[in-house]
């Protein structure tokens, strides 16, 4: 068949669906496993130390390992941070869950069995808002939640790297607290699971439980999809996928997943069967891991070296307390409290440590100054320069040389009439080169603007107004058009080699004018 | 040095602190006695003479510079071959760890350093602690020092056998189902599994983790209440480790004088079958402690019969999965010839691996499938507490229990191999102590006809060591059992 050499000849859905066409009566369901790996000092049950990108297998020790008569012992940091992320997408955390051993083997599983949480899970239910794409950027998506299963939580397994007759496996990783946030069959395409990922990573990321690199393997996501006719309530074939490294590679995995199942369905060119299938990033296809048919035994029992876990009511509060709000909320809070408008709130509030630097200065500008303000100057100067800094991605906030008193302190003074917006430029070029504060700049280089209505202003106004170039402006502002003297600025600001107040300049030309 | 042979670890210590002795004279004679008699008990996996020393001048040289650490110090202790020592030998008697090297100590280990005992030597045991006769062992059997045609008893049959042939005052010994308890008796030693969460496991290959327990053997209820003091205690590396203040053993047995005990005898344990010298002997033990004024209640512990179908679906479960790890790759044997990572497991589980450890593995792999977990693994826990409420039942009526220790005496090699069954039947009167994780003692209360050592058991309830030390140390003081020594 055709469409059969097209698919195994790694044609990309997009040419798909340009040759056929759109599959408009078959709607896909999906859900989603997120494995996301906690930040914690120290490993799941062992004191070992885990971070990524460590000389393979030196993150070790006899547990690690699973040496002869070792046994492990349950980090309670990590199973609070599980618990806060279950409250934070808002779980019922269970008072009592205990460990299982799941029992396979496999060279990446140093004691041939992973401790994880079969039949009681830490958390049950709960959900996570997402955000649709908006019409426009300017304008806010759709939003919908969607519900999840379950959160548990076990100890990350080690990572193999195949050659051609060898297999090398690293330990460092094994043992890494890692939850697994498992939804409902919830969604229904490939943008709604990208929304899916970018809102979990960014409310996990803003509670500070994990970093959720997934390029660094600390979130991984694995999609089940099927598809079926609209108005079926029986689920179809469900294809598992993995190997998607990047949250728009999800999207385009799971987009051309989708496809592949409609156009198989649709033009009867292929069986779906129940399979693994795994995302090749280069080609981007999806293909079938050809595993073993028989299906899993795990053998799952309870570990036998640990005990039950009871996370008390007090010990739930204190996580409550502490927890931030999340993206969305916060979201929906500068909007309403500070006026933002949501261009500048969808680059703040997915960043948490943006927003606390955005709040962090509109505190510094002592009630001397508008958030809009605060929050353009970080998003618009800050976020500019950092990148630029950077090359290709955002340098560090926390390396920036300005700090939030700097972006507090200039907001301010432009408030004050102490400089114009125009100085302000130069202060922001001289402030990230030195560090100096923003008073401190201005005192220095004698920038402040000129206050008051001293003869040499006034004599200025005078003359430009009687100049007749400006006859024409001067003529639309007398026909109501307020702007219209704002092309007299120019040549005062100028003059003044910018230092003049650009209100005070705007109301003594007004009273010339008017005064005429 | 031989008139040190048989010395009590009490009275060396006696001898090292007056000065009398060094403790390389003791290092010496009992390396001295192991020369002489290991040709026949074979009771080591390896006994590294040059460390033993090491240690033994260390000891030396502490209490010469006023610093000895203790009872035990400059004491020789030696440990079964599952139970962790820094660089030195690790093989749970398997050839899947014939040339393993443990990287670290375990926490009873790190405790008799830090009490500056002298490590002599690994003991041979059932492979991964599996059997009651040492003849699993992957290397070679030990042999009963009382008569070497008979087994030493399992699995710590040379943690018993050692210490019976005077080749170490006192040892450790790990009991999952009664292998401190069944090659005591068996070697005519004292032997004590504690209450279950009072020894640290850490650092003792597991066999089923949720039963395990290390317990001292000694020649004397006294030698066991001083190596119990020195290992007991809470250890944050063990989750299943409690946290409370243990008993206080040796105080228990110096304070025993005069005191009366409520006796229990559970009736189910007094069967058909059981050896009517074995019978003879526990019952002459009842009348002497009814003769002292104690209390003889005869109990009844309905789940007798179940505790070895239980034992015997919970115990393999769970080695079905503490096995696993066993994989050759990180470490241990590894097959030469494999076709790829799935046949690398194969080849070096069924090369490294003897046939009683194989049977269990698939025993508990078994009771874990899927559509057989409910049926088997879960009823048996169900059981299980069942068995525990009988004992506590029992302890409403007396203090301790007081039972044979074993069916039988020492079986000759051979005897029970080909019949499975009839050599788990052997655990009948010990496993249903792990499964309820009581304490549990066996002391020797006589000889069969055939010259050898008949045991009998006590059994308290949790943290009632003292009870049972000091019942078995008045006893022991009674009788002249403690004096007979095997002739080797």
């Amino acid at each position: 068949m055709l469409g059969q050499s097209l698919l195994a000849s790694g044609l990309k859905w997009q040419k798909l669906e340009r040759v056929y066409m759109p599959f408009m009566e078959y709607e896909a369901v999906i859900g989603l496993e997120v494995h996301v790996q906690l930040k914690t000092r120290s490993k799941m049950f062992t004191r070992a130390p885990y971070s990524f990108g460590h000389e393979p297998n030196t993150l070790t020790d006899p547990v690690v390992l699973g040496m002869p008569g070792v046994l492990p012992v349950m980090n309670h940091e990590a199973v609070h941070k599980a618990a806060a992320l279950g409250v934070l997408l808002g779980c019922e955390i269970a008072p009592r869950c205990k460990w299982d051993r799941k029992n396979y083997f496999y060279p990446d599983s140093p004691k041939n069995y992973q401790i994880s949480q079969f039949d009681q899970p830490l958390c049950l239910g709960g959900s996570v808002e997402i955000e649709m794409e908006g019409p426009s950027r300017n304008v806010m998506g759709a939003h919908r939640h969607v519900q999840l299963t379950r959160i548990h939580l076990e100890e990350d397994v080690g990572k193999l790297t195949h050659f051609t007759n060898d297999s090398l496996v690293d330990y460092n990783r094994a043992g890494a607290p890692l939850c697994e946030i498992v939804t409902e069959p919830d969604m229904h395409s490939a943008d709604e699971v990208f929304a899916f990922m970018t809102a979990i990573r960014n409310a996990i990321v803003s509670a500070g439980l994990s970093d959720c690199d997934m390029e660094k393997g600390q979130m991984r996501c694995d999609a089940n999809i099927s598809v079926r006719p609209v108005g079926e309530t029986k689920l179809g074939t469900k294809v598992e996928l993995k190997n998607m490294n990047t949250i728009s590679g999800v999207r385009n995995a799971v987009a051309y997943e989708i496809k592949r199942q409609v156009f198989a369905k649709k033009n009867n060119t292929e069986v779906i069967v129940q399979e693994t299938r795994r995302w090749d990033p280069v080609q981007q296809v999806t293909q079938s891991m050809r595993m073993k048919e028989e299906s899993h035994d795990y053998r799952y029992f309870p570990d036998p070296d640990l005990m039950p876990v009871e996370i008390s009511t007090e010990v739930l509060q204190k996580i409550r307390a502490e927890l931030p709000e999340l993206p969305f909320d916060r979201q929906r809070r500068y909007m309403e409290s500070y006026d933002l408008p949501y261009t500048l709130t969808s680059v703040l509030c997915p960043d948490y440590e943006l927003s606390v630097f955005f709040e962090a200065a509109l505190a510094a500008t002592k009630g001397k100054g508008e958030p809009k303000a605060v929050a353009n100057y970080i998003c618009n100067e800050l976020l500019r320069d950092l990148t630029a800094a950077e090359g290709e991605g955002r340098a560090p906030l926390a390396e920036s040389v300005i700090t939030p008193a700097h972006i507090g302190e200039l907001v301010a003074l432009i408030h004050d009439n102490v400089i114009s917006k125009q100085i302000a430029k130069d202060v922001w070029a001289e402030m990230s080169h030195s560090g100096l504060m923003p008073a401190t700049i201005v005192e220095e280089k004698g920038l402040k603007q000129e206050q008051g209505d001293s003869g040499e202003l006034e004599a200025l106004v005078a003359a430009t107004v009687a100049d007749p170039k400006f006859a024409k402006a001067i003529g639309q502002y007398k026909d109501g058009n307020d702007k219209a003297l704002n092309s007299l600025m120019g040549p005062i600001m100028k003059a003044t080699q910018g230092k003049a107040n650009p209100a005070q300049i705007v109301e003594m030309l007004k009273k010339a004018v008017d005064g005429a | 040095m031989s008139d040190l042979t048989f010395k009590t670890a009490t009275e060396l210590s006696t001898l090292l602190a007056s000065g009398a002795l060094s403790s390389v004279d003791i290092a010496n004679a009992c390396l001295d006695r192991a020369e002489a008699t290991e040709p026949s008990v074979a009771a080591f996996n390896s006994l590294d003479k040059a460390h033993v020393l090491a240690q033994a001048n260390a000891s030396d040289k502490r209490r010469k510079d006023g610093k000895a650490l203790g009872p035990l110090d400059g004491v020789p202790v030696a440990l079964k071959d599952v139970i962790a020592e820094k660089n030195q030998p690790l093989t749970a008697s398997s050839k899947m760890l014939a040339n393993f090297v443990s990287p670290y100590d375990a926490h009873v280990t790190g405790l008799l350093k830090g009490q500056g005992a002298v490590l002599t030597g690994r003991c041979n045991l059932d492979e991964f602690a599996m059997g009651s006769s040492t003849e699993n062992s992957g290397f070679a059997p030990s042999k009963n020092p009382w008569d070497t045609a008979c087994v030493p008893g399992g699995s710590s049959g040379g943690s018993a056998a050692c210490v019976a042939a005077g080749q170490v005052p006192i040892s450790l010994g790990s009991d999952t189902g009664g292998s401190i308890r069944q090659p005591a008796a068996f070697c005519g030693v004292v032997g004590v599994k504690p209450t279950y969460g009072l020894v640290s496991r850490y650092g003792l290959i597991a066999f089923a983790s949720s039963l395990d327990q290390i317990g001292p053997f000694a020649r004397t209820v006294e030698d066991s209440a001083l190596l119990l003091d020195a290992i007991m205690g809470h250890d944050n590396r063990d989750s299943t480790s409690l946290k409370v203040e243990p008993p206080k053993c040796l105080e228990a047995v110096k304070t025993s004088a005069g005191k009366k005990f409520r006796v229990g005898v559970p009736k189910e344990y007094f069967i058909d079958g059981l050896d009517p010298e074995i019978m003879t002997a526990v019952r002459g033990a009842i009348d002497w402690y009814a003769a002292q004024g104690c209390e003889i209640v005869e109990v009844s512990l309905p789940t007798t019969e179940l505790a070895v179908p239980v034992y015997y679906i919970l115990a393999p479960a769970e080695a079905s999965s503490n096995l696993s790890r066993y994989d050759g790759i990180r470490y241990g044997h590894r097959a030469k010839e494999f076709k790829d990572a799935i046949d690398l497991y194969f080849q070096s589980r069924a090369e490294g691996f003897g046939p009683e450890v194989k049977r269990r593995i698939i025993l508990g792999t078994y009771a874990l499938s899927s559509g057989y977990y409910d049926a088997f693994y879960l009823k048996a826990q169900k059981v299980r507490t069942l068995i525990r409420k009988d004992f506590e039942n029992a302890f409403a009526q007396c203090d301790f229990l007081l039972t044979p220790t074993t069916p039988s005496p020492a079986f000759k090699f051979g005897e029970k191999t080909e019949d499975p069954l009839s050599m788990y039947l052997n655990d009948i009167f010990t496993i249903n102590v792990n499964l309820a994780g009581l304490p549990g003692l066996s002391l020797p209360c006589g000889l069969s006809s055939s010259g050898l050592p008949l045991g009998m058991q006590l059994i308290g309830p949790a943290f009632g060591e003292g009870t049972l030390l000091a019942a078995a140390h008045q006893y022991e003081q009674a009788h002249d059992w403690v004096k007979l020594h095997p002739s080797l």
